[in-house]
């Protein structure tokens, strides 16, 4: 045993050794940028290609994993003190969660902040203090829809629930999957009762108030709890493919795209990995927001994730120069040569390219016309950590959404606690 | 003359193990147990008594570990400890390929439990699952193995057998060949045949091995946590979670008191299942 056990002593001292080597600026800086590995990278490394030829500053990606898992990796480096000088993380209730003030570098009084659009600002701020610039265009949560077959099935975009289901029942009766379910990536079920966000705020305006301030919860408000009813009624109609459980993201994308799954309930950033799967197909598919009961339909819009520059980090100018540079004009315009958008960016005086896709060119009405509304988790500082879960258990029937609505609250309450709101 | 000095001599002795012991083992222990007890952001902790217990034991997304963490480890330990034993008695005898076979029923222990879960999840894919396509062109329509909520369970504790019966059929082997052949002579003498063979000195004196079998299918089962997480995710919905993903899940969510108590509970359930376990097997152990 003890020779080979040397061999690992060995072999880790050269790791730690070949590490610190690596970390060594030979010429300029090379700083770490830690990203999950389902977003798409063109645009950045677009914008790293630039940033490396004006400031001789360059990038190392390292990647980790979504969802969960991911905040389970940000969370471990941000406990030990092991972090990347830059990091890639969600804006709102989860960035939160993260105790910014304490990790991550005061961008306030930066002069390039004054092009951040507030809105989303205020999803990555503490306490009046702004910790992060958008890593990316904001997003619509809703239905991604091929358009070929629409057309060929003679369909029209819904505009209330009761026509999207409409809509269902005649896909299905031309034999295709109405609604691709893809739950085996747990994240991607939830998107049902969260793009419904913009029909609860436009019954209920201040629910959000309330529900952080623990004067409502979701179970008690029936306009809120429509939004689970809404997703368990999509899988009890027959509408969704059989294998849900075990398809992924991807091979919902790819399902979408070739037009055997009609309908995706996704948001719009998947567009960049539908053109990466299948280029040639990315122009079928076309975006609505979901529908609601009644009433003019709208959008419920996801800000972008951040970038945020981490505290302790060995190179936090630099860190701080190369962020300023991605949310310059230059940067922005390296981003899109590389990457086309999925949505408006939330920079100013960034406009998009006329070549945009179709499904970001049908978003861009709800803009004009003011019918957006932020997701729940930029409005309030509370998600709870079980939803995914929980959305798995009510889309595929084994939960009734009322119970659901009551595990869900006990979750949120948990996250409540954890983070010292006021009223909990 | 006094035999019993006393001298701080032997003591340094043991300090360097009592050190390792204490500040690896006893310290962290006592420490978890105080952070179990409140609401604790890695910085701040906040006392909340046994809010955090309270609320594992209640909450159904939470109770549901127990639940499943006993039926999973009941139901490996129970197969490992039945298939073991017959693959043991098989490959004693002296057979054609018997070395080759022993390496068959090992292999599968060789292979990372990650790598076994994301291969078995793809074999038991409902619709191009190898699994299922085998079972419909013989024209059985097959289940969705990982969806179906009563079955995922099962399913996972199947493929945990199928990794770790070579663990427990080596442990057989080893002592099926340690009983003296002097036995089966006797009993040859008698006139017995192979079923009594197996009946009456095969089965009593492979006891202890069968003990150790028993002991460690079921700790190895409460504990499991790489092959749910790598199969199922404690999915869908929450019904295969064990206790050990609901701790990684809540660890995740960033409540590490809560998450320190599923800790606390575990081990207590470990020990207060695994030891009397242990004492009521070793009981019935006989000499050889």
């Amino acid at each position: 045993m003890r020779p080979s056990r040397f061999v690992v002593l060995a072999f880790c001292a050269a790791a730690l050794f070949l590490g610190g080597a690596a970390s060594i600026p030979a010429q300029g800086t090379t700083l770490s940028f830690l990203i999950d590995n389902q977003s798409a990278l063109d645009g950045i490394k677009g914008v790293m290609a630039a940033a490396e030829k004006k400031l001789g500053i360059s990038l190392t990606i390292d990647l980790r994993p979504g969802g969960a898992e991911g905040d389970n990796v940000v969370k471990t480096r941000l406990a030990t003190g092991d972090m990347d000088d830059l990091s890639y993380y969600n804006s709102g209730s989860l960035f939160q969660a993260l105790n910014p003030p304490q990790n991550f570098v005061d961008l306030t009084d930066e002069p390039y902040m004054k092009d951040v659009l507030d809105s989303f600002k205020s999803t990555v701020s503490v306490n009046g203090r702004v910790y992060g610039i958008p890593a990316d265009a904001a997003m619509g949560g809703g239905w991604l829809y091929n358009k070929k077959v629409y057309a060929q099935l003679g369909l029209k975009v819904p505009t209330t629930w009761a026509q999207l289901l409409a809509n269902c029942d005649r896909i299905k009766a031309a034999g295709k999957t109405a609604v691709i379910g893809s739950y085996k990536d747990d994240w991607t079920s939830q998107l049902i009762f969260l793009a419904d966000y913009f029909n609860v705020q436009a019954k209920d305006p201040t629910f959000a108030a309330d529900y952080t301030a623990h004067r409502a919860t979701i179970a008690g408000t029936p306009v809120a709890l429509r939004s689970f009813e809404k997703l368990q009624e999509i899988y009890k109609r027959g509408y969704m493919n059989k294998d849900l459980l075990a398809t992924t993201f991807e091979q919902a994308l790819k399902m979408l795209a070739d037009g055997s799954g009609v309908h995706y309930p996704m948001l719009t950033f998947a567009l960049v990995n539908i053109k990466t799967l299948a280029p040639d197909k990315v122009n079928d598919i076309g975006f609505f927001g979901q529908p609601g009961d009644s009433g003019a339909s709208g959008l419920t819009v996801w800000m972008p994730a951040g970038i945020y520059v981490y505290k302790n980090g060995k190179n936090v100018d630099a860190a701080k120069k190369w962020v300023g540079f991605f949310v310059s004009k230059e940067g922005i315009a390296a981003d899109m040569e590389k990457q086309k958008p999925s949505g408006p960016f939330a920079v100013r005086g960034a406009s998009l390219p006329a070549d945009v896709l179709p499904a970001v060119k049908d978003m861009l009405p709800y803009f004009d016309s003011g019918r957006t509304a932020p997701a729940l988790e930029f409005v309030s500082p509370i998600k709870g950590p079980n939803l995914p879960q929980i959305c798995v258990e009510v889309g595929s029937g084994i939960t009734s959404p009322l119970d659901a609505a009551r595990q869900y609250d006990k979750d949120v309450e948990k996250q409540a606690k954890q983070l010292g709101l006021p009223g909990w | 003359m006094s035999t019993t000095t006393r001298s701080a001599y032997p003591w340094l002795f043991l300090a360097p193990a009592a050190l390792v012991y204490g500040g690896l083992f006893l310290l962290p222990t006592l420490i978890s147990l105080f952070f179990s007890m409140t609401r604790w952001t890695l910085t701040a902790w906040y006392f909340t008594g046994l809010d955090n217990f309270a609320s594992f034991f209640t909450e159904p997304s939470l109770s549901i570990g127990f639940t499943n963490t006993v039926l999973y480890a009941a139901i490996t330990c129970g197969l490992k400890v039945v298939l073991g034993l017959l693959l043991g008695v098989l490959l004693s005898s002296s057979m054609r390929a018997r070395g080759f076979l022993r390496s068959m029923v090992f292999f599968p222990n060789l292979i990372s439990t990650i790598a076994v879960g994301i291969t078995f999840s793809s074999l038991m894919h409902p619709s191009r699952g190898v699994i299922n396509q085998a079972l419909a062109a013989l024209g059985i329509p097959g289940p969705d193995w990982l969806g179906n909520v009563h079955l995922a369970l099962v399913s996972v504790a199947l493929v945990d057998v199928w990794k770790g019966v070579g663990v427990a059929t080596v442990i057989y082997i080893a002592g099926i060949v340690s009983i003296p052949p002097q036995y089966y002579e006797a009993l040859q003498m008698d006139g017995g045949n192979a079923a009594q063979k197996f009946r009456w000195v095969t089965l009593p004196l492979v006891r202890p091995a069968m003990n150790a079998v028993v002991i460690l299918a079921f700790i190895g089962g409460l504990r499991t946590f790489d092959l749910v997480w790598a199969m199922t995710r404690g999915g869908p919905g929450f019904t295969t979670d064990l206790i050990a993903s609901i701790i990684y899940k809540q660890y995740t969510g960033g409540f590490y008191g809560l998450a320190t108590a599923g800790n606390v509970i575990l081990f207590a359930v470990v020990s207060f299942l695994a030891v009397p376990l242990y004492r009521w097997l070793t009981r019935h152990e006989v000499d050889l």
